[in-house]
Parts: C-alpha cells; structure tokens; sequence
C-alpha cells in the first residue's frame, strides 16, 4: 500500500502563469482587494528578491518597474485545480481532493502498470509539467507523511517503508499545519522541529494541549495513516483566461486562444479522450470607460450584448490543437465578437478518439480532421450554406434540395456500375431566367430571353406538374423541352432547353439547358 | 566554352546540395493510372480519365459536357471515392446527377458565385487531398473571364494534383488550360433524337401534340491524350489544321436511360469507321 501526494507550490501565481507562461521569466506580483486598496497577496520568487513583499500595496508594488501586476483570478486558479485533478486522474482513480494546491493519490496495483514507486513519481512530475504546473511529488506508505514531504520537498521524493520518522525529523513543525495558538505554544516550548515534537510524551501532551497536539505529534512521527476521501470523478474540460486589457484583434486572440486549446487538449488525451466539440464564451467590453457618452448618444446607442458563444462540431474527435486552432480561427474571421474581449470561457466536450482502419481495398478518402479544415476554408470563401452535401426532398417540385453538411461517408467496398448507357444531363439557371414565348397552336415556336431571340426547331411538351396547393404557396407549372437555334448570333448557336410556363404567374421561365 | 559551362554546372549543383538530388536530370515520371469515366466508347479510344493530371472538356450548349460528367461522378462514386464539384455559376443539378447514378452522399459540391470563388476552392481542395475525382465546372463562367485566367493558375494546379491520385476535370466552353492538361476532349452536340414527331394528329393515347426528346447524340474530337500517345496514330492526320478529316467518337445521351444496341462498328471513330468502308 502507498500514496502519492501532489504539492503545487505559489498556486495562486502558477495558475496564472499557466496561461501566460512568459510570466515565469519575470517578476510577478498577484493582488486581489477591492479598489482601491488592492493588496499583493502573491508573488514569485522573482519578485521576491526585487523586495515586493505579503500585503504591500498596488501602488507600492507598482514603485518597482521591473514588477508585473496581475489581478488574482479565481476562474483560473479553477481551472488549474481541474487540471491538477485531470493529470492525477490519468494515473490513478483514487484521488483525494485535499487543496486547491494539494491532492493524494492511492498507488495501489500501479507498479504493473507504471513500474516502481519511483517510476510513478516521475509519471506524475511530468503529467504535471505537461499541464504547465511546476509540482512537488512525494511517495510513501502513509498517505499524511506523502502529503507533509510533498509540501516540504520539491522534486520527487519516495520515503522507504518504515522511514518516515527519519525523514520528517528535520522538518519544522509548521509543515504540520498546526493552529496559531499551537503553533505559538510549540514556539515557546522551543519545539521546532518534528522530531522534538514526536520526543513529547503523548500523555503530558493530550494535558497541556488537547487532541489537536496528539495528533500532529502522531503525523509528526510519521504515523498518521487514514483512507483517502475519493473524489468523484469527473469529465469537465473547461480554461478560462481573463485580460487585464480588452483585445479587439483576431490575431492577439487567437494567441489566446491557441493556450487555451493547447491546455486542453493535453489535459483531454491525459484521459485518453479526444475532443468532440468545443464551446467558446467571449466576455465583452461593453462600452468604453474612457469615452463619455452624452445622454442623447447613451439613449440612441444599442446595447452590445455582453457576451459572444461559438460552438464548434467536429465530425471526428480531436487531440490535434492546431487544427482545432485553425478551425476556430476561420469560425472567428466568419463571425467576429463584434467588441474588444476581456474574458475567454473554452468548454470541451470530451469524445472517444477513433480508433478504425480503414480497408486494404477501400479507395483512399480525404483525412476527417483535415476535411473539416478544408470545408471551414472553403466556406470561409462561398459562404457556409454554399458547401455540403446535396440532399434531395421529398417533393415533386423542381430544383427541390438542401444542403447538408458534408462528411466522409463510411468506407464501403466499392460497387460495379450497373447502368452503362449516358444520361442527359441538365444544367439549371438559379434564378430561372425570364423568356418571351411565341405559341402556335399551343406549341412554342420562337423564343427570347436574354436578349436573345431564338427559333424553335422542335418541341417537346407539355409536361405539366404542380404541388403545395394546400401550401401558402403553390406551384403549377407546364414544361417543354426546345430545341432553340439562335440564328443570330455567329456563328448559330443551338441548344436543348427547358422552358418552363408558370400558370400562376402567367409567366414563361428558362429553367435551364440539357447538356 | 565547355569547361566554363561545366564550372557552372558544378556551382549549381554544389548550391543545391541536399535539396535537389540531381538539378540537371528531368525526374522519371510514371505515367499516371487512368480510371474509367463510365462512357465505354471513351474510355476505349482515351484509357479513361487520367489520375493526378488534368483534364479538360470544351464544348457549346448541349454538348454532353454535364453528361460527360454526371457519368464520372457515378462512376467514381460507385467506386467509393469521394469527389468534389467546385460549380462556378452554381448550376449543377443534384436530381438529374443521383438518376445518372451520382451517390450524393459522396459528393461535395461547392456552389460558387463567380470564377475566383472557384479557383480558390478548388485550390483549398486539391491541397486538402483525399479526393477522387475534383471537377470544376467553368461552363456558364463569362468566356471573356475564363480566358483571362493566367497560364500560370493552370500551371499550379496541374502541379498540385501531380503525384496524387486525384483526377481534375475542368469544365469550359473553350480550352483554357492548354498543355497543362494531359487529356482534352471537344464536345459538340450532333443529331437530337425525337420519337413520335411524325404523328399527324394528337391521339388519346397521347395528350400531348408535341413530340418526345429522347436524347442526342454527342460527338467528342480528342483534341490532346498524353496518356495513350501510342494508341492513337490514327489520330495523327487530323492534327494538320483545316483538315477535312475529324476523329470523333460518337456516344449517345439518353434521357429515359434507354440506349440502343450499337454494334462494335458504330463505336469506332468515324474516322477509323470511314477508312472501313471506304479505303480509297
């Protein structure tokens, strides 16, 4: 039996600098408050050795030109802490939420999988750094000794069976996390270290101090062992970035953005999972704080809405954040926010990754991923409803489809052609072209539509067809197939056509041409 | 002289040295596999369509140049591959396409509004790859825009479908792409076919006073085939300009899906046919 224990030290600035990792290069300081009094309530070490301290002031760390502010960011440190629960996830079931910056992981029957207790650390520290958080590792037979060691000792550490008093010995008492009149009591005692405290006689302790002191006596001798409490798992995919800053540019966003999906699909493929749709959330900037409106202007202007969504289907699931990156891009350059944006919200739905194989004999097919990057392109140019897949409906009326989105249908092996004669085919006008028809006995004989007049030679019709009367709109219409000579163009120019009479209308349509 | 142009020789390929293995030595081309267009007659005489390569059809109104290629849809298509129409003018008919046997579910059809939608598309989709068969349908583009499209355009996408599998077929109602294109067939629209024209009278049976369209007949002149230069030296004569002689295949396009037996006599070319009948 043994237990993992995971210590991100300076949360609350690892958090942040997750997303902005040019951050960790430079001196950081985190402040939270409300304005005015804004206080530094974290900082890197960086920052530290500048002299920017716990409590100082904005506008004292401000003094410091080298010193970066960033506001404290709940939503992010969130979203750190899922991402923390992901990695752990992905090495054990049995996780224990313990902190927002601490979680206990159970290590029993993972040596087959991953090895030695060693080896397992490892796959931890580097799950971790995957997610961009720098973690303290710690591994031991018992889970409160994992978690003490963890908190004290960066890197990867794994204590020996039967070790744990020896390695706690040195640690100072307040790795225990005693309360701060305990922890005033212990001072005055002149009980710094673990091992003084685990020296104390339990009896003369549980007198003087109560319950509290017994027990980190106990942790302290490295013998506070307990269950974990499990955490639910869960498969919630979700990053959050706020802007100090609005952005109102497509390629600082995208930037952004490109973090985000990045961040996530690592976090996805960490559970062996792909992503199936991703749902984007823009907190806008509303209106300018620097530019005062005049009443007249404030009552005229509309109200932007505060927030922009885009959801974007994949046909397949995805781990590849470049591509998902270009589809967004394109999603974006089609429909713009609309306003400069303060705050991104990414949600992703989580989807089994494919995992088929195509055919030996089955005729090559355009990638899936690549696919959808091509119809986003493609569309990007005609416009979405231009591209996709024809679908005939159910109807009688002429010209009667709709578009449906295109994907590559399941391989099939491929199948002999049975009909071997040529078909006419037909080349439609969209919009149906306006004709001046001459009748004779009912039969069409001269022609003109497009500023060009034309002498039937033969006539075919007519083909009457109508639908929708119990529609609010419905269509009756004779056709007639004409074979038109245009004499006089040059050289004479003869086709196949399909002339249409609206009888609704009362009005001649060229529909198009057999070809 | 010699040495000179050998120092220089030597410079270029030392310039080049691990990008280009030999800069002087035009690389073996295989002739690229050629695939049915479902139009027996064609595929006889042309080897069908050829892969990575273009091909281009031209032709008035009623050509057979839809035909032509609803056929190669179907045919691709039943063959599982995935096609692309980029369709300039949008003017494609998808009813008429799934009766010819076009499985629509396999069928990417971009609707375009003008040329230059459509070239950008099909370039976004010949570098997507995957694709059987990339028709761009140019038929009711302007000419007068059509002919001002750059050699150059031609000559990027021949380049792009080179080496894959992807056939592209253009079409046009004049020849634009010129030596890009490794197959180039001329439509024209020959005798049209009626039945029941010679009624004097409308009968019961027939509510109708007009007569039937049954379909035409389709001649097509093989105008460049560097897939089967061998195979067509009968060809060969006809290249002379104002030639009296025309190598055209004839097939015939029906609308009720109907073809008449022809014999093996009728599906040569006239040309050959003529030669037959008459030697001298």
């Amino acid at each position: 039996m043994s237990f993992a224990a995971i210590f991100v030290p300076n949360f609350t600035f690892q958090a942040i600098a997750r997303c902005e990792p040019e951050l960790q290069m430079q001196p950081v300081a985190i402040i939270e408050g409300r304005p005015p009094t804004y206080r530094v309530m974290a900082f890197n070490r960086l920052a530290e050795r500048l002299g920017v301290t716990r409590a100082m002031t904005k506008a004292h760390a401000e003094q410091f030109q080298q010193v970066r502010i960033r506001h404290r960011s709940k939503s992010q440190e969130d979203t750190a802490h899922r991402a923390l629960l992901d990695a752990a996830w992905s090495i054990s079931s049995r996780v224990e939420d313990a902190a927002p910056d601490t979680l206990l992981l159970d290590l029993a029957g993972l040596a087959r999988l991953f090895g030695t207790q060693e080896e397992v650390a490892q796959r931890i520290l580097s799950r971790t750094s995957e997610i961009a958080m720098d973690a303290h590792v710690a591994v031991s037979a018992n889970v409160e000794t994992a978690r003490i060691v963890a908190r004290a000792l960066s890197g990867v550490t794994v204590v020996p069976d039967g070790q744990e008093a020896r390695f706690l010995e040195t640690l100072p008492v307040g790795m225990l996390s005693p309360s701060p009149q305990l922890a005033e009591i212990f001072e005055r005692w002149g009980v710094i270290t673990c091992k003084s405290l685990a020296s104390l006689p339990v009896l003369s302790l549980s007198e003087r101090v109560g319950q509290e002191g017994v027990h980190l006596r106990t942790l302290a001798s490295g013998q506070g062992n307990r269950p974990l409490l499990l955490a639910q798992c869960s498969v919630c995919f979700e990053e959050w970035f706020e802007l100090d800053d609005a952005v109102d540019n497509l390629e600082p966003l995208s930037f952004l953005l490109g973090r985000l999906l990045q961040q996530l699909c690592v976090r996805i493929s960490a559970r062996a999972l792909a992503i199936a749709a991703i749902h984007v959330t823009f907190e806008l900037q509303t209106s300018f704080e620097s530019t005062i409106p005049s009443v007249s202007e404030a009552l005229d202007r509309k109200p932007l809405p505060g927030t922009f969504s885009s959801t974007l289907n994949l046909p397949v699931p995805s781990q590849d954040s470049t591509v998902l990156l270009k589809l967004l891009r394109l999603r974006l350059q089609a429909k713009p926010p609309g306003a400069p944006v303060r705050k991104i919200h990414m949600l992703a739905e989580p989807g089994r990754s494919r995992a088929t194989q195509t055919g030996l004999f089955i005729p090559a097919s355009p990638d899936p991923q690549k696919l959808e990057l091509t119809l986003a392109r493609i569309a990007a140019v005609v416009g979405e409803n231009n591209v996709g897949s024809p679908q005939m409906l159910d109807t009688h009326h002429p010209d009667a489809f709709h578009m449906q989105k295109f994907s590559v249908p399941a391989a099939a092996a491929p199948v002999r052609k049975q009909n071997s004669e040529t078909q006419t085919g037909f080349r439609v006008f969209r919009p149906a072209l306006p004709a001046w028809v001459e009748l004779q006995g009912k039969i069409p004989i001269q022609v003109a539509f497009q500023g060009r007049p034309g002498k039937v030679v033969r006539a075919s019709g007519p083909w009457r067809t109508s639908g929708d009367w119990w529609e609010d709109q419905p269509w009756q219409e004779d056709a007639w197939d004409l074979e038109i000579h245009f004499l006089s163009e040059s050289p004479p120019v003869e086709g196949l056509y399909r002339v249409s009479y609206d009888a609704r209308q009362e009005k001649w349509w060229v529909r198009g041409v057999y070809d | 002289m010699h040495s000179k142009s050998a120092a220089l020789r030597l410079q270029v390929e030392s310039a080049l040295a691990g990008r280009i293995a030999s800069p002087f030595r035009l690389p073996h081309l295989e002739s690229p596999g050629t695939v049915p267009a479902g139009i027996p007659v064609l595929d006889e005489i042309t080897g069908g369509l050829p892969r990575g390569a273009l091909t281009e059809l031209y032709g008035g109104p009623s050509s057979g140049k839809t035909s032509f290629l609803q056929s190669a849809l179907a045919t691709r298509t039943a063959n599982s591959e995935v096609c692309a129409l980029v369709d300039a003018q949008d003017s494609f008919d998808p009813a008429r396409a799934e009766t010819a046997g076009v499985s629509l579910d396999q069928l990417l059809w971009v609707r375009c509004k003008n040329l230059d939608h459509a070239l950008r598309s099909v370039d976004v989709l010949l570098h997507g790859g995957g694709f059987g068969m990339v028709a761009m349908d140019l038929s009711d583009a302007p000419a007068r825009l059509v002919r001002q499209i750059p050699l150059n355009v031609w000559f990027r996408l021949r380049r792009t479908v080179e080496n894959t599998s992807t056939i592209l077929l253009v079409l046009s109602r004049e020849s634009n792409a010129k030596t890009c294109a490794s197959l180039v067939l001329r439509l024209e629209k020959e005798a049209v076919l009626w039945s029941l024209g010679e009624r004097s009278l409308p009968s019961r049976g027939f509510h109708t006073p007009a007569c039937l369209l049954e379909g035409w007949t389709a001649a097509t002149e093989v105008i460049r085939c560097s897939t089967r230069r061998t195979n067509l030296h009968f060809l060969k004569h006809s290249a002379t300009p104002g030639s009296a002689h025309k190598d055209l295949i004839r097939f015939e396009l029906r609308s009720n899906g109907v073809t008449p037996d022809s014999s093996p006599e009728d599906r040569l070319p006239l040309s050959e046919k003529e030669r037959t009948k008459d030697p001298g």
